[in-house]
């Protein structure tokens, strides 16, 4: 070797050192310059407290922000209501992010050419990449008086398209007694492990897939039990609140409003748990969750059309599962999530959604029940195929963070759904509502997800929010994807996301 | 020259007399406290190491109570009476809430309960959701705050009689204690914080305070059931100008005033019941001494 290429190679050698160190010393320094963190500001600022009082680490809350939550945002303190603030507080805090993210997904069907002219398609990943800008949440809440407390979320998505995310008025404490609180409005269901408050943002891991599951070709929008509901809620917690319990009845129209969904039809949901203190590894909590419900298939048709608001045909419904909040130690904790799901053999058959809203109150079709990308209609003498059955699954979500700091916190998270019984069973004959000819593989739908992730807060006061957020989620489904040419079998499906960006709120 | 030296010897003394107070209060360093990490608490079977506890408070207190537990964190400036109270300078080693006598240091349950329970009437939430050890190692972090915890031992707790009876003539012997050791002063004569000197109270640091309100249904700062109420005024609360009352109120005749001044608050109770059938009236500041 050349003495001046081995004096390059050295160089070459010291600068990669010295980026390494460089690399390794601002890693250091984030880590030992961490301080407590902040959240909700809102809350924060009418209370002087630092938001990592009730964050795990913004937003997911943390037993103490869970109680502050469940006494209605309250702290108990006999200075709760407003009378006690500076005139000229106002409860406002607005959240939005601004991203890098790269999508991919595994398998597209995309149309050749050749000539200028097209000659067919071909399956083919796209990978899409670039600068954008999350929805936008304005939150504001707290107390009108002492024992009444609000919450109004106006909520829009990237385009700045808004709809009332979550409205509700809470009586709280009635009687004086934490027993009795009863809430009426649009919020979400009592779930342990909010969605609300995830620590993920991207399209596939900002959801919890247990939480929204719905079985290939399946009518039921009712049953996702992440979506903010329409309805009435009683909740009870012991003063420590290590004992919660609570029970909500909903309307069946996964709280979209106007009433164009499930006017005659209700869904419950309930809710209960116990913590225990286990000394130096924390406080851990098991509860359990149970949603029954009915929904409307079939809607009154003018024209043919379904007349919303008309839905009747009721049938049933149920989620129901187990909850685990695990800690071991002060940084290190898994939160588990178990569902057992089942529809009705028409859900299973695409009845249901016959009005097809897009969650937010809009509708996305507007042609006659049953045509192409229009939802059946179980009008009457309406039969089901021979073989149809009623859909069932599992479905699990395991969530570990370790939290460094509340200022640094990793994130994983693994889920899995899988059917045990598929709507369309042996001898089933014809193309169901999956667009597949026959019975159904076993694994139909079945979704396994990964998502890696964490969340920096680079500086700490109690006024505002800052985090850099960086997250990896992976997701595969069995039988989506387009299918095989030569086999006609649907192929699964992989899509990916890469997102990094400063998630911020004031 | 001799009068140039006569101001500089005057302009020195004054400075020092001017220092002294705020010598006294200096703080202490991040060295001193650090010497104390070893600090422990001891609530039953559970025992709490100061050294553990810088996670939990840095999550949950710091920002009121500040990174050296003198009570200026961030939020510090924001909590002005009357509405708030300024929060606990650990550094002092004067806690309000006590089992033992006035002057002495609490014990580790007091501090615990005081943790658990949290405040009224201030930012100080209960902090029960927290497990029963992390709470036993931030007792164990306020006391390495204070050197006083090295050169004092806690109080002997007082000692509490069994609960009487409820009678009218205890609740009436009360009106009298109530009388004669002028709680009226600052409680005023119907326990709504506004006697004479209410407008006057300042805590030891100079800062204002309110005297309780027993009629608003606000409940006592350190406890709110009838051994809490007895417990605060024979210990006083230290660091205010609420007094103890050891010296001047015999253990039974405190039951006594116990009663009594529930009859001020609003929620319902016997002793409330009572006083309505006894048309019992406010304590008359102005008649005799007796005749109150």
């Amino acid at each position: 070797m050349h003495v001046s290429s081995r004096s390059r190679l050295r160089k070459a050698f010291h600068s990669a050192t010295s980026l390494f160190s460089l690399a390794l010393v601002l890693v250091l320094v984030a880590l030992t310059c961490s301080q407590p963190a902040n959240a909700l500001p809102a809350f924060a600022r009418k209370y002087g407290l630092r938001c990592s009082a009730c964050h795990e680490s913004w937003p997911m809350l943390n037993y103490f922000g869970q109680k502050f939550k469940d006494n209605g945002y309250q702290l108990m303190n006999d200075r709760d209501a407003p009378i006690w603030q500076n005139p000229g507080y106002w409860p406002v805090t607005f959240r939005i992010t601004p991203i890098w993210h790269r999508v991919s997904t595994g398998k597209v069907e995309v149309d050749t050419y050749a000539g200028g002219v097209t000659t067919g398609s071909a399956i083919q990943r796209i990978s899409s990449s670039g600068f954008d800008l999350s929805g936008l949440d304005f939150h504001t809440g707290g107390t009108l008086e002492k024992n009444i407390s609000f919450y109004l979320l106006p909520s829009s998505d990237s385009t700045g398209a808004f709809h009332f995310e979550q409205v509700f008025v809470r009586l709280d404490n009635i009687g004086h007694s934490p027993w009795l609180n009863v809430k009426l409005g649009r919020f979400e269901l009592d779930n342990l492990l909010s969605e609300k408050r995830i620590l993920t943002l991207t399209g596939n891991g900002g959801i919890y897939q247990t939480y929204h599951f719905i079985p290939q070709g399946d009518g039921n929008i009712f049953g996702q039990i992440g979506d903010n509901q329409l309805g009435l809620e009683y909740m009870g917690h012991s003063l420590n609140d290590r004992t919660r319990i609570s029970a909500s009845l909903v309307s069946s129209n996964d709280g979209n409003v106007n009433l164009t969904l499930g006017a005659n039809s209700y869904t419950g949901f309930f809710a209960g748990s116990q913590a225990f203190d286990t000394g130096r590894l924390g406080v851990q909590r098991i509860g359990f969750y149970a949603m029954a419900g009915e929904a409307a298939t079939y809607y009154l048709t003018s024209g043919g059309v379904p007349i919303a608001g008309s839905g009747i045909g009721n049938k049933s419904f149920s989620r129901e599962g187990f909850v685990g909040q695990f800690y071991f130690g002060p940084h290190l904790d898994l939160t588990v999530v178990t569902q057992h799901g089942s529809d009705n053999v028409w859900f299973g058959q695409g009845y249901g959604n016959a009005i097809a809203t897009d969650g937010n109150g809009g509708t996305t079709c507007a042609g006659s029940a049953g045509t192409p990308g229009c939802p059946p209609n179980n009008v009457p003498g309406s039969t089901l195929p021979v073989g149809s059955r009623a859909p069932s699954w599992n479905g699990a979500t395991f969530e570990g963070h370790y939290v460094y700091s509340p200022q640094l916190i990793f994130i994983t998270r693994y889920e899995a759904e899988r059917m045990s019984q598929q709507a369309n069973g042996p001898g089933y004959a014809g193309v169901g509502p999956t667009g597949l000819l026959g019975e159904s593989p076993s694994n139909l739908g079945n979704i396994s997800t990964y998502t890696i992730g964490f969340r920096y807060n680079p500086f700490m006061t109690s006024r505002a929010g800052l985090a850099w957020h960086n997250e990896y989620n992976w997701l595969h489904q069995d039988g989506t994807g387009p299918a095989n040419p030569f086999t006609g079998i649907p192929t699964n499906l992989n899509t990916s996301e890469l997102l990094m960006g400063l998630d911020f709120d004031f | 020259m001799r009068t140039r030296l006569r101001k500089w010897t005057l302009f020195m003394g004054a400075a020092a007399v001017l220092a002294f107070p705020l010598a006294s209060r200096a703080q202490l360093s991040t060295y001193d406290i650090q010497t104390r990490i070893g600090a422990e608490s001891h609530i039953g079977n559970v025992t709490g190491h100061a050294k553990d506890a810088a996670p939990p408070y840095r999550r949950y207190c710091v920002g009121c109570h500040g990174p050296l537990g003198d009570g200026n964190g961030e939020n510090a400036p924001y909590m002005q009476p009357p509405i708030y109270q300024q929060p606990r300078d650990f550094q002092l080693g004067i806690f309000k809430c006590r089992s033992t006598p006035t002057g002495t240091l609490p014990t580790d349950q007091d501090l615990f309960d005081a943790i658990t329970r949290g405040f009224d009437r201030s930012n100080m939430p209960q902090w029960n959701t927290l497990s029963k050890q992390e709470r036993a190692d931030l007792v164990a972090w306020v006391k390495h705050f204070s050197p006083r915890w090295v050169s004092e031992k806690p109080g002997t707790p007082i000692q509490i009689p069994p609960e009487p009876e409820v009678t009218a003539e205890r609740i009436k012997a009360g009106r009298e204690v109530f009388a004669r050791v002028q709680c009226w002063k600052c409680h005023g004569v119907q326990g709504m914080a506004n006697g004479p000197s209410a407008s006057t109270l300042q805590d030891d640091l100079g800062r204002p305070i309110q005297a309780f309100n027993f009629t608003d249904g606000s409940r006592p700062k350190c406890g709110d059931t009838d051994q809490d109420i007895y417990r605060i005024f024979m210990t006083g609360l230290d660091g205010t100008p609420m007094p103890s009352f050891a010296d001047n109120i015999k253990p039974e005749e405190a039951w006594d005033l116990v009663f009594y001044l529930r009859t001020f608050m609003s929620q319902k109770s016997k002793e409330k019941e009572m006083a309505k059938q006894l048309a019992l009236k406010p304590v008359d500041p102005n008649a005799p001494a007796g005749q109150q």
